[in-house]
């Protein structure tokens, strides 16, 4: 909310400079969120008027004028305004005076007359953009007095940020209630005193739906001049609370509202037939809105109508074809009370808000209506003449909000705040407040007046005595707690060890959107059902990932248009996909995947190293690096983001934790990728488990290693020949390794060679050449009966 | 014919002489080899009388001892000499840059939630987790947000295409029921149920989208239940890690009163540094407060006998100004050149 500090300091004076005054209020919970001056600075100008306005004698364009300053002799000023005429009040820059950006008048010569002064222009004093002429002041501004205090012009437009739950202060005399609460100063609110009726003209009103709308007044005014203009003191205020003037009927409701904080509305009585209905929507029914909206109203939409039809969606908007008009001579005013439940959330749902909806979904005093329709029926009267009737109000009183008391321990206040709070303390800050405070033994009870919506518990009293005591007045104090060591599983890792690892290994972290475009889903993960935002901020971010893949290649294609050639990177986030019994969220599985792509070469660029392209296998050593030393175990795999000859599943411990594999080349074609990266992805709960060593014995036999060189048929994979040797593996053997892989020249090229190291060794004596013989002819039989092997260089 | 020191003086200055191993064994085998000189000597003693041998033999050996201290002399010089010679041609220029590949490193707000967690470790928070798709439920209902509350409105929600109560989270608070709810579940038997301290890093979702907001950003939740714990002590946590944060004493913290709907009272806190670019400007860090009782009851401890204290931080915010970074969006497009810069 924007107000003007003149006009706060009307009701208030806290004896604080703006500054200070600022700071107040923010750190009373009315955070100040912009303290702009109402003008820049300047000095030495006054109110003067052009006596004589005559040609310039050596330029058509220029006007010599005599100009009245107040200085008791006329003084001689060249001016070039087009409007500048005999009789005029202007602003007028004396010399000595200095103007917006430190612009000093001095004496001139213009055209070779003498010029003592500049009369000024609302752009040159920096009032407004209007630089069309000068700025015309109103026939009896007093000649002679300074321009800042004729226009008050030494105010500062303060804009608060409300929070939702104070509503009372959505109006001058809220803020000031407030000031005069926290700074003890004297509270004067404007006198309201009714108007008695001098005509007899009513309009009935029912109140169809009582919850809703439990209060409502209106009167009619009678005989109005709706084209007088609105008096300049009450344009100033508006414009400095950042409401434009419109005409003086609408200028008073808003000038109420923001006084008081009671939402007016004005309807034009002579378009208004019958008595006022506030209800609910008949079904299709339609309204056409201030703003040339047509809304058809939901049911829970609450309604002004009369006995033909709907006006105006209550305490959101008026109807177009039943406001006032420059026309309008009978006024019907509308001040009453909705409950915040019948209008909360109803404005956004048809697009907008207004100053009313905001109000009213908030919360207004349901006792301000009359008076506010007093303070308006006077204000109109004074600025458009014509004739009040009688206050017509409809009132529900079961159905205006209770306040009921709430009780306040103080030993629990004290207990929540941590400090110390004597009882005469507390009452004393409750009471400047405007809460009436009973006491019943020990407790307080307290009734919040009928501007306040938000007392309701303990806690709320408990937050006002913290606010009203200050929040710097509560001590910081280093808390005592029970002193319990953490858990620390040492089969877990922390994640940090992951994100160190892969960092150590050369990737850089990234953090990625959630929502991805719908195209990668469907190339990078064959999802043709995607997780569709409802709302989403643009159409390339329509849809949850299901994989962290398709963000990593996209880092990709940035960075490389960006010269970058050798790209490591990884992320640690969630994917989403559909699963009915998802934890903990019915319907969602969102597992935290670990994800990683290298791309370029496997080195930076250095002398000491070949340059060559990453590969399969050197992602594959970072995943095997960042497991060890538990196993994984690589299985052939198709998938539609991966080339599909080099692409695997990852195993841990018999279960599928995740893929690896070069990007399809198709995909790196058509999203530009420049050369094919080698990416993976793993449920980052896998790579989180770690081994809690346990300790074996170790031999003190010698061990023997024997070298195993089979030739198998291409498609036999080293993880199948190990396994099938592993399983045969006699007690003796200890560990079996591949050391080398060879096709080509020497050996048939549908066969490959796989070269073993195999360590034999036993833990109570030293082996034989025998057994270590048997030991190796059982490997071959079992590899040729179930591989199909042959040694190497027997029978070639 | 020579003496014998003639001999020896002879031998020396030849061994000097031999610049290489070969050139020494050739003058070794001049003076001491089965035709050399001093050899033949030693062979012509057996001509001589007995007493004139001994004597004689005695100044041989004397000169043949001198001539193999000699070159053994000459031949440890040799080796060093030849030792320095290989030294001096493998040297390298050990200005050359080291092998092996660059090291990646973790992203910036990554940096800070490292941090964050290790504070707050330090004094016994855990760290929890919840998920990113949320229950209408948890993220608004069970923190005293009613449908149709304006607080609601301070949230611009991402909600799922065919889903009324799911949404993206919109904080880290929805965390707290989560937890409250699990440690209540697990403790509840207990007379006295041990203190719940966590924060509860994690990314956010709201529609918002400029130069200073992320539809996707960072939050750290943090909680503290008990039965003795206050306002002052909220105060005392939030001002030492932010001064343990940004390492400095150098720091104003203030408490300012605000509104969130699962807090009362509710503060947002500020930070001014007292020196360095953003001196003496107050930035908004963090909101906290006393958990609503209305939450402590949805969480499962009864408000009477618990109490609780409550934040949400901005570790984006936090790591903005550690590192100086002035834009947010830089945090998530991914850039190398940007976040290569934290490693």
């Amino acid at each position: 909310m924007q107000f003007s500090e003149q006009w706060l300091r009307t009701f208030v004076d806290p004896q604080l400079d703006s500054a200070a005054l600022g700071h107040l209020l923010t750190m009373a919970g009315l955070e100040v969120e912009e303290a702009d001056p109402a003008a820049p600075a300047f000095t030495g100008v006054v109110i003067a008027q052009i006596v004589e306005a005559d040609k310039h004698p050596n330029a058509d364009k220029l006007k010599l004028c005599k100009v009245d300053a107040g200085t008791g002799e006329l003084l001689q000023i060249v001016c070039g305004a087009p409007n500048a005429a005999a009789g005029m009040k202007v602003p007028c820059a004396r010399v000595g005076a200095r103007l917006p950006g430190d612009f000093a008048i001095k004496e001139a010569k213009l055209r070779g007359v003498e010029s003592f002064g500049m009369l000024c222009s609302a752009r040159e004093l920096g009032l407004s953009d209007d630089h069309g002429g000068l700025y015309a002041l109103p026939a009896d501004a007093p000649v002679g007095t300074d321009i800042r205090d004729y226009l008050g012009l030494d105010d500062t437009l303060f804009t608060i940020k409300l929070t939702p739950n104070r509503a009372d202060c959505l109006s001058l005399t809220g803020v000031a209630r407030e000031l005069a609460a926290i700074t003890g100063r004297p509270l004067h609110l404007p006198a309201v005193a009714p108007v008695v009726p001098s005509i007899e003209a009513r309009r009935a009103i029912v109140l169809d739906a009582e919850d809703a709308c439990p209060r409502y007044c209106g009167r009619i005014l009678s005989g109005v001049d709706a084209r007088a203009p609105t008096p300049e003191w009450m344009v100033r205020r508006l414009v400095r609370s950042g409401i434009r003037s419109i005409s003086a009927l609408v200028d008073v409701t808003n000038y109420v509202m923001l006084e008081l904080g009671q939402p007016l509305h004005a309807f034009d009585n002579t378009k208004l037939a019958g008595a006022i209905h506030v209800r609910y929507p008949a079904a299709e029914e339609q309204v056409v809105l201030l703003n040339e909206q047509t809304v058809t109203p939901a049911a829970d939409t609450l309604l002004i109508a009369d006995e033909s039809r709907a006006l105006a969606l209550a305490g959101i908007m008026g109807g177009e074809d039943s406001g006032i008009t420059l026309e309008t001579t009978d006024v019907f005013l509308e001040s009453a009370f909705f409950a915040p439940a019948a209008i909360a959330g109803r404005a956004r749902a048809y697009g907008f808000t207004s100053d009313a909806s905001h109000r009213f979904e908030r919360g207004v005093d349901f006792e301000l209506a009359r008076t506010a329709l007093e303070r308006a029926t006077q204000l109109v009267l004074e600025i458009c003449g014509g004739a009040a009737g009688p206050v017509e109000e409809a009132v529900a009183r079961d159905h205006l909000p209770a306040r009921p008391a709430v009780r306040l321990r103080p030993a629990r206040a004290r207990r929540l705040l941590g400090i110390h709070l004597d009882d005469a303390g507390i009452q004393a800050l409750l009471e400047r407040v405007h809460l009436h405070v009973a006491r019943e033994g020990e407790d307080f009870v307290v009734t919040p007046p009928s501007f306040r919506f938000d007392i309701e518990i303990e806690e709320d009293l408990i937050e006002e005595l913290a606010r009203l005591h200050g929040y710097d007045n509560i001590p910081a104090v280093a808390p005592q707690g029970s002193l319990m060591m953490l858990a620390s599983a040492e089969n877990r890792r922390p994640v940090w060890d992951v994100r160190h690892l892969l960092a150590g290994r050369g990737y850089q972290e990234v953090v990625n959107f959630a929502f991805v475009e719908e195209a990668w889903e469907r190339d990078f993960c064959a999802n043709e059902a995607p997780i569709r935002l409802a709302n989403p901020i643009a159409s390339q971010l329509s849809v949850m990932r299901s994989s962290l893949i398709p963000g990593l290649a996209a880092n990709l294609v940035t960075n490389r248009k960006r010269q970058i050639d050798r790209v490591r990177v990884f992320e640690i986030g969630r994917c989403f996909e559909r699963k009915a019994d998802g934890v903990p969220v019915a319907g969602f599985h969102q597992l935290l995947m670990v994800a990683g792509l290298a791309a370029g070469s496997a080195q930076p660029e250095q002398w000491g190293e070949r340059s060559r392209q990453v590969d399969f296998y050197d992602v594959k050593g970072d995943l095997e690096a960042l497991f060890a030393p538990r196993t994984l175990r690589f299985e052939r795999l198709s998938h539609p983001a991966l080339h599909p000859g080099r692409a695997a599943t990852v195993r841990l411990d018999g279960r599928n934790i995740g893929i690896i594999g070069e990007l399809h080349p198709v995909w790196v074609q058509r999203y530009d990728m420049g050369s094919a990266p080698v990416v993976f992805e793993l449920e980052l709960d896998a790579a989180l488990g770690a081994v809690v060593p346990a300790y074996a014995e170790i031999s003190r036999m010698p061990a023997v290693t024997r070298d195993l060189a089979l030739v198998v048929a291409l498609d036999i994979s080293v993880a199948r020949a190990l396994e099938v040797l592993r399983e045969a593996a006699p007690a003796v053997v200890r560990e079996i390794a591949l050391f080398d892989v060879y096709h080509g020249k020497g050996i048939d090229p549908d066969r490959k060679s796989l070269a073993f190291r195999v360590l034999m060794q036993d833990t109570q004596r030293t082996l034989e050449d025998a057994e270590v013989d048997a030991a190796v002819s059982v490997l071959v039989r079992q590899a040729e009966s179930v591989l199909g092997a042959r040694l190497r260089g027997s029978g070639e | 014919m020579e003496t014998l020191d003639q001999l020896v003086q002879q031998a020396v200055a030849d061994f000097a002489a031999a610049v290489d191993g070969a050139a020494l064994e050739q003058a070794k085998a001049r003076y001491l080899g089965k035709s050399g000189s001093l050899t033949e000597r030693l062979k012509a003693l057996g001509k001589l009388a007995p007493d004139e041998r001994r004597e004689a033999g005695a100044a041989i050996n004397r000169a043949k001892d001198a001539i193999e201290q000699a070159l053994d002399a000459r031949r440890q010089a040799l080796r060093e000499a030849a030792l320095l010679a290989q030294l001096a041609a493998e040297a390298l220029d050990v200005t050359l840059p080291g092998r092996g590949g660059a090291p990646g490193g973790l992203h910036p707000v990554s940096r800070t939630l490292e941090r964050v967690e290790a504070l707050f470790g330090s004094i016994g928070f855990i760290v929890a987790d919840g998920p990113e798709i949320e229950t209408d439920w948890h993220n608004f209902t069970a923190l005293n947000t009613p449908e149709n509350h304006p607080a609601r409105s301070m949230h611009d929600t991402f909600y799922l295409e065919g889903h009324d109560d799911v949404l993206l989270r919109t904080h880290t608070s929805p965390v707290q029921i989560r937890a409250m709810q699990e440690h209540v579940a697990r403790h509840a038997e207990r007379e006295h149920m041990p203190e719940l301290r966590l924060i509860a890093p994690g990314r956010v979702y709201r529609v918002d989208s400029d130069a200073t907001h992320s539809p996707m950003f960072h939050q750290v939740e943090g909680l503290w239940v008990g039965e003795n714990v206050s306002f002052a002590d909220l105060k005392g946590v939030i001002a030492d890690f932010l001064r343990k944060f940004f390492e400095t004493e150098d720091l104003q913290v203030r408490f300012r009163p605000s509104f969130f709907p699962f807090t009362e009272p509710s503060a947002e806190i500020d930070v001014a540094f007292m020196s360095g670019a953003l001196e003496g400007r107050w930035l908004e860090i963090a909101g906290c407060g006393m958990v609503h009782p209305n939450v402590l009851r949805f969480g499962g401890f009864d408000p009477e006998r618990y109490t609780g204290f409550a934040f949400g931080m901005g570790p984006d915010r936090l790591t903005m100004l550690r590192y100086g970074v002035n834009d947010l969006r830089l945090f998530f497009e991914g850039d190398l050149r940007f976040l290569s810069q934290f490693r």
